[in-house]
């Protein structure tokens, strides 16, 4: 039987048109994210992407989602109020269609963690650092069912099992016993 | 590991076709930051004095700052140094926008080009993948279309481009370098890069850049961030709204545009219309502005959104910034209207938007002083707008009247002759300056003017107040935060400074305090140009966000040398020494250093005898405006010294 909880849902809200393309928001995201903390940036392994085209007037700031092992069967393009966005302009996966939300250099996934390794209670940096009020910070609670969550092991055992089979796996593990 | 830069530079010869990576050596960037200052010694030590602007051995250098691409706000200038076709003395072009943080991300803290390729190519930098492409299909393509058919054919939507149009390639004296809303636009930078046969770079990079004392340098930042968000809440008052805040006037988001209608000069930088601005005017020149302003656009990492997509019915979208809406519109005694559909045209030609409007309004009065005649203009239109289009096109192609106008009023006079150098009257340097014609001699402003090594008025003056204010009240108020000063006694010479009467221009502020001001106002300068950054944060607006009390702390924690206050201003008094070397052993003396004739009605030459004299003594140069001996070895530029002696540049009788 599951169980009602509260949970904290935390959003950027994205208002495109103040946005005045400065990169601030890319800039002060890989710094935040640099290991140390701030001791190297570099927008292009940024949790967040700004999409920026003064002559087209698309001005668009997507946050890095889940990764996506495989692309969609197809792609969208929006067209609001006569303006055409780019191709899965909107999307934030981190997906092997596009270059962007991955590590330059290992090609590992990004994904927002909206900076909760902060001191708490702190907007997201890219919001602290979007003077031009595109991005601002809210939070709001929620009920929501309960999840049965999967622990780690279990996590990895099923992906196992759905490999090769649950009596394949069970013969696996016994004959390691066995050895060790 | 080198911290804040790279430590690497691109060197490129367009002649054989030889790309090389460099590493620098680090004593230089403790020696001259970086930015404008290095370039500075790579073109003391490499161009001939004699080099003509236009030739193989003229190098063309785009650097980033110091601090350019860090997260340092507003630290994104790119600082394009050669020598200028016009002037022939060194020049110090600089644009805003994307291209000095990407450049940076690349691995490279400059891009120095010498030599000339034998056809029209492009250069295309990815991280360490640099390549020179043919650019035969762009030829006489326009600087924001050239940006984005390359962008495509490289299937790299954030390629940064820097490039020049039909200007450039036609080696107009005064053409630009254009990237996005920015522009290297000043001293000819578009006309020798079209002379070295190069139409553009693109650049695209996604290296880090690395900080050395990171938490302490993200408190500095967020400091800045923070007094900026202060003073868009709190404009300064007591001054003209232009004034009020920070960044580059903000004259995109501005539509009380009586500073400067009223103020500055029409036509050739002659009539003053004192009555201009009515309610009438202020009316349809908003509705012009919010018809046509699609949205206010910033640079690399600014909050500060100075410029603006304009998307004017029918004219393709271009971006503005600053003053360039009412050049055009003043010079032609139109309406900002003109000014909007003029510069759509300019900028895809790739023109200064200072020179090109008043070489245009030279030609018309000369013309209308009978110097020139209908017979040089086959075809010229008689209304005054379409003359300004005829003109510009001209120009750009070079074609009859257009080419000799396309080398700026000075040589253009020189080479029309029959009295048209009286017409040519707004220059200094042989370089077209600000159309401003005032009353009174103000001190500071005439040292400025005479000495400063960039040509432009606007890009050597800031932080201290234009002119003094009424009152003593606004005066003491004024004072009360301001903690930029670098000396405390500045407060004081302000406080006392009458718009007449006793301590009033030009005898107050006095000969030495004149000095003492340039310096500060030259020191801020030559920082922002070394850092990279940019003065509407700096060394321009009125109590600004960086100053020579917390710019130490920012160098040091950036890069990892310890900076103090005085070693930062040795630094930039170093560069400031070094450009004025390179300048003199190209011929500058004392004899150049004057404003335009006209620019003020009263006029002491005494006191401006007096004011040079000692402002070249407060620099440690001789009488002639050159560096002595002991200011050059002092700054450890002995090697300056040396060459000057073996030359006999001290042996010259004045």
């Amino acid at each position: 039987m599951m169980s009602k909880v509260r949970k904290k849902v935390k959003s950027i809200k994205i208002d495109l048109n103040k946005c005045n393309g400065c990169k601030a928001c890319e800039v002060i995201c890989s710094s935040f994210h640099a290991t140390p903390k701030y001791s190297s940036n570099n927008p292009a392994r940024a949790r967040i992407r700004l999409t920026r085209d003064p002559i087209r007037d698309v001005f668009v700031p997507v946050y890095a989602g889940e990764y996506t092992s495989a692309e969609c069967m197809g792609r969208d393009k929006y067209v609001i109020d006569g303006k055409e966005y780019d191709e899965c302009g909107f999307c934030r996966a981190s997906c092997p269609s596009r270059g962007f939300f991955k590590e330059p250099d290992s090609g590992l996934p990004l994904k927002c963690d909206m900076c909760e390794e902060n001191d708490p209670g702190q907007e997201p940096l890219c919001v602290q650092w979007c003077l031009a009020d595109a991005l601002t910070y809210e939070e709001r609670e929620e009920e929501v069912e309960e999840e049965v969550k999967l622990s780690d092991i279990e996590r990895g055992l099923k992906s196992l099992v759905d490999k090769h089979g649950l009596q394949n796996l069970l013969d696996t593990v016994v004959r390691m016993s066995q050895k060790s | 590991m080198r911290y804040a830069e790279t430590g690497y530079n691109l060197e490129i010869d367009l002649s054989r076709g030889n790309i090389e990576k460099v590493e620098t050596d680090p004593k230089l960037t403790e020696l001259h930051l970086g930015g404008l200052g290095t370039n500075a010694k790579i073109l003391w030590d490499r161009v001939p004095a004699d080099a003509d602007p236009y030739s193989p051995e003229n190098l063309l250098i785009f650097s980033a700052g110091l601090l350019g691409g860090t997260p340092a706000p507003g630290a994104n200038r790119t600082i394009v140094s050669s020598f200028s076709p016009q002037t022939k003395l060194m020049a110090f072009s600089m644009m805003g926008g994307f291209f000095a943080s990407e450049l940076k991300h690349a691995g490279y803290d400059k891009i120095i080009i010498r030599g000339q390729s034998p056809s029209l190519v492009y250069l295309w930098i990815n991280n360490n993948k640099v390549e020179i492409r043919d650019a035969s299909h762009l030829q006489g393509k326009g600087t924001l279309e050239t940006a984005d058919i390359i962008r495509q054919e490289l299937k790299e939507p954030n390629a940064q481009v820097a490039s020049i149009g039909l200007a450039g390639e036609n080696r107009v004296y005064f053409a630009s370098i254009e990237q996005g809303k920015s522009s290297c636009s000043r001293q000819g930078m578009g006309g020798v890069m079209g002379d070295k046969r190069l139409k553009a770079i693109a650049v695209r990079g996604t290296k880090e850049i690395n900080i050395a004392r990171p938490a302490e340098f993200m408190e500095h930042c967020n400091d800045i961030l923070k007094y900026v968000k202060f003073r868009s809440k709190n404009p300064l008052g007591m001054v003209e709204p232009i004034f009020e805040g920070l960044g580059a006037p903000q004259e995109m988001k501005l539509h009380d545009e009586k500073w400067h209608t009223t103020g500055f000069a029409w036509g050739n930088a002659r009539t003053r219309r004192k009555d201009f601005w009515t309610e009438e005017v202020e009316k349809n020149w908003t509705e012009t502005a919010e018809k046509t302003l699609e949205r206010f656009l910033s640079c690399y990492n600014c909050p500060l959104s100075c410029g603006a997509s304009v998307a004017y019915p029918g004219i393709p979208k271009y971006m503005m910034k600053c003053y360039s809406k009412l050049t055009y519109t003043m010079a032609a005694m139109s309406d900002l209207d003109f000014g909007y559909r003029i510069n759509a045209k300019a900028q895809a030609y790739g023109v200064d938007g200072f020179t090109t409007p008043q070489s245009i309004a030279f030609a018309i009065e000369l013309y209308e002083a009978g110097i020139l005649t209908d017979k040089d203009l086959p075809g010229m239109p008689s209304d005054t707008e379409e003359r300004f289009f005829w003109f510009l096109d001209k120009i750009a192609q070079r074609e009859g009247i257009g080419d000799i106008l396309a080398n700026g009023t000075y040589w253009a006079a020189k080479q029309i002759g029959n009295g048209a150098e009286a017409y040519a009257h707004n220059n200094i340097k042989k370089h077209e300056q600000v159309p401003l014609k005032l009353g009174m001699l103000n001190p500071i402003y005439f040292l400025m003017y005479c000495t400063g090594e960039k040509i432009g008025i606007n890009q050597i003056e800031g932080q201290f107040p234009q002119g003094p204010f009424p009152n003593r009240e606004d005066r003491e108020e004024f004072i009360k935060d301001w903690h930029h000063v670098p000396d405390e006694k500045f407060k004081q010479y302000f406080l006392d400074w009458n718009p007449r009467g006793e301590n009033s221009n030009p005898y107050y502020p006095t000969v030495q305090m004149s000095c003492e001001l340039v310096d500060w106002m030259e020191r801020m300068h030559y920082i922002d140009d070394s850092l990279g950054m940019c003065a509407g944060l700096s060394s321009f607006p009125l109590k600004p966000a960086y100053h020579m009390h917390n710019y130490p702390e920012v160098i040091s924690a950036a890069i990892g040398v310890d900076f103090d206050e005085d070693r930062l201003t040795k630094a930039a008094r170093r560069n400031r020494t070094l450009v004025r070397a390179i300048n003199n052993r190209r011929g500058l003396r004392r004899k150049d250093e004057r404003p335009p004739e006209d620019h003020w009605r009263h006029r002491f030459p005494e006191l401006e005898t007096k004011l040079l004299d000692e402002y070249y003594k407060f620099r440690g140069f001789n009488n002639q405006g050159i560096p002595t001996k002991e200011t050059l070895q002092a700054l450890g530029l002995d090697y300056v010294a040396e060459d000057f002696e073996q030359r006999g540049i001290y042996d010259e009788q004045s």
